[in-house]
């Protein structure tokens, strides 16, 4: 009994959505400092509750994804954002 | 060796105009003593805090830049901590891609302060 088969025939094969290929935004427009004195554009990495959002949603490199961490945290401390919310970004 | 560096610190928003003008020139004093050169000076005035410090709920945020030894770095702390106007202070230190964007901020800020007055 090693598979049974009587799995789910699907009429049209299910579509996987096509994995398109992440960037990092950072490397891709050349920005080289992240800086922690304006929330909007740190909310880009931010999901609804506040929280910094992983790499692999965002796709971004770990060289500029400790640098997103570490400047949201800074941001935190100054209370420009949030530690935890239910905000509608 | 002097590093460039910037703060970040929050006023309590129960201070009159003066005393918050006074407080911030302070804290200028006390670089300028240490033999700290300012750069730049912004006050983003006052801002609703994303969550409340001491029951607070707005600040008046006020940042600066300055080139400074480190050991000017220690001597500023300690102000800060003993005042008890500030709310909450951030000092980092630029790299040289941080200074970078922080010029080319200080242009946008200058022309966007000429397009206001």
């Amino acid at each position: 009994m090693a598979n049974n088969n009587g799995e789910i025939r699907y009429l049209t094969p299910p579509t996987v959505d096509v994995k398109k290929k992440k960037y990092c935004r950072f490397k891709k427009s050349g920005i080289k400092y992240i800086d922690y004195k304006d929330p909007e554009f740190l909310k880009k990495f931010l999901n609804e509750q506040g929280k910094i959002l992983p790499r692999r949603l965002t796709g971004t490199s770990l060289k500029f994804q400790r640098r997103v961490a570490q400047a949201v945290k800074r941001a935190r401390h100054l209370a420009l954002l949030p530690y935890v919310t239910d905000m509608m970004k | 060796m002097l590093n460039h560096y910037e703060t970040v610190f929050i006023l309590t928003p129960v201070l009159s105009d003066v005393q918050m003008k006074e407080a911030v020139e302070k804290f200028k004093a006390v670089l300028t003593e240490n033999g700290a050169t300012i750069t730049n000076e912004e006050n983003w005035g006052l801002r609703k805090l994303a969550y409340p410090i001491q029951k607070k709920s707005t600040g008046f945020y006020t940042l600066l830049q300055f080139d400074a030894d480190p050991s000017v770095i220690a001597k500023l702390e300690i102000q800060f901590r003993r005042d008890e106007r500030v709310l909450r202070f951030l000092n980092f230190r630029l790299d040289k891609y941080a200074y970078e964007y922080a010029e080319k901020r200080k242009g946008i800020k200058s022309k966007a302060e000429v397009k206001e007055d």
